[in-house]
């Protein structure tokens, strides 16, 4: 219990600057955006087209736009020299791992929710219904989990937010192609039931990279 | 004064690497040359495909097989040496790390553009879209290739070697998930192509003489990937040397 709380401090510490500036939720919203309009005239979309492309223009906008969101995770903390005031806390680092994992999750969770709706009344295909809410939710966490991790290891680079997708688009394939791929089945009427292999697809990368993330999360802030 | 605190091995131990050094390497030169013999000439050619360059472009198959499981094996070792690199802190397992990578994306591309030749010959295009193992070779050599870029981004050799090894372990983990993802994907969605080929595929009856051509090619690329490593790894101790002898001499200057 103590933990979680000390996870919490750290998501509350990010939602309040991040409520008070509004930088990374802004950037990512007007990224995401702007994306599914150039998305639009990019594709030229006729009508007999519209479900083909579009679980792809979700897709491929979540990531760019989180991209956006996750290289500032750390970034923000290392130019105000606030990673070491966190790592000098008397706590586990895993919960700076989870306290950023949750933060991140709710930052893209919220552009998400914006986008969401956007993309449905621009390609007039109604995209909120619970089981492409699942396929969003659970595609976001192993996103995010990777994410935050390669976001902390991406700050030690030369380049470091240039150096985020480049890490983290090769490792995120499975996450797309389930994403993709259960979103296009939902939008062709397939029932859940028949798309089953592709959440528990989803369920193991979540499992298998939020634990490997944060066994290997002490390992990249040490020092 | 510089020139005897030089670090560098005791002479016995090293004049005796050395040697299993060459054997190494020679063993590998004899090896290849033998597969070659073996894949190219000694192995049947393949009966049931319809024309000539389809039996001959089979026989691209003994290295192509080889080249990708050293391929994979390399990026174990890869992962495996980070692992020990994060217990034990010592920067000779991430020179380790780092001479499979670079082996290990080296005979991954083998692997690929040689599937990319049969593939143009018997499936009649080079990039089979909806082949589970061409994607995953192309998307296993961009998770190393962002390997190498992320050692290249960093300036200090510890935190280099530290969060390499991190990299290694997690982009080695996606391996096995993306190559199912992709296959799933497939088997829902039988390409037109794709099924007919695969049975041409894995038509052609593997003779035994077959076999042991391929399991003769497998151990031969095995040998070449230690020799080459060991090269490697020597080229790193003497960067290290040269790095030490810098040192010393711009000590010396001041």
């Amino acid at each position: 219990m103590a933990f979680l709380r000390k996870v919490l401090a750290i998501v509350w510490k990010d939602v309040t600057a991040e409520l008070r500036t509004k930088d990374i939720f802004s950037a990512m919203a007007v990224f995401a955006l702007l994306a599914t309009v150039i998305f639009q005239y990019a594709f030229d979309l006729r009508a007999e087209n519209l479900r083909l492309v579009l679980p792809g223009v979700v897709w491929t906008t979540v990531t760019f736009s989180g991209v956006l969101g996750l290289s500032r995770s750390f970034i923000l903390e290392q130019d105000r020299g606030l990673l070491e005031g966190l790592l000098l806390a008397p706590m586990d680092r895993s919960a700076i791992y989870f306290g950023k994992l949750i933060g991140n999750l709710l930052f893209i969770t919220a552009v998400e929710l914006l986008l969401l709706p956007a993309l449905s009344i621009l390609f007039d295909v109604w995209l909120l219904t619970p089981p492409i809410l699942l396929f969003v939710a659970l595609g976001t966490l192993g996103f995010a989990a990777v994410g935050t991790l390669f976001s902390a290891v991406s700050i030690n680079t030369r380049a470091r937010e240039v150096m985020l997708p480049i890490l983290l688009f090769p490792v995120m394939v499975p996450v797309l192609i389930a994403g993709v791929r259960g979103i296009s089945g939902l939008l062709d009427g397939e029932p859940l039931t028949d798309l089953l292999q592709w959440v528990r697809l989803l369920l193991a990368y979540d499992v298998v990279f939020t634990t490997t993330a944060f066994l290997l999360f002490d390992y990249v802030v040490e020092e | 004064m510089a020139s005897t605190s030089v670090p560098s091995n005791p002479p016995s131990k090293r004049s005796r690497s050395d040697a299993v050094w060459t054997v190494l390497t020679a063993l590998a030169a004899v090896s290849v040359a033998v597969a070659l013999y073996l894949s190219l000439v000694w192995a049947p050619t393949a009966v049931n495909f319809t024309t000539e360059t389809e039996r001959l472009s089979q026989r691209i198959f003994y290295f192509h097989v080889a080249s990708g499981w050293v391929g994979f094996f390399a990026f174990f070792v890869t992962a495996v040496s980070g692992a020990v690199y994060l217990i034990t802190r010592r920067r000779r397992w991430d020179a380790v790390a780092l001479s499979s990578a670079e082996l290990g994306v080296t005979f991954t591309l083998a692997n690929l553009f040689s599937g990319m030749v049969w593939a143009q010959t018997t499936w009649g295009k080079p990039y089979p879209i909806e082949d589970p193992r061409i994607n995953t070779s192309t998307i296993v050599v961009l998770v190393y290739i962002a390997y190498l870029m992320l050692r290249n981004a960093i300036a200090d050799p510890e935190r280099r070697a530290r969060l390499a090894s991190v990299y290694g372990i997690v982009g080695f983990l996606s391996v096995p998930i993306t190559f199912l993802s992709i296959r799933i994907w497939r088997t829902i969605h039988p390409a037109v192509i794709g099924t007919g080929s695969e049975t041409a595929q894995g038509g052609f009856d593997l003779a035994p003489d077959m076999v042991v051509a391929l399991l003769f090619s497998i151990f031969a690329f095995t040998v070449m990937y230690a020799a080459l490593l060991r090269w490697r790894l020597k080229l790193e101790d003497l960067r290290d040397q040269v790095d030490g002898l810098k040192a010393l001499a711009a000590g010396g200057d001041r």
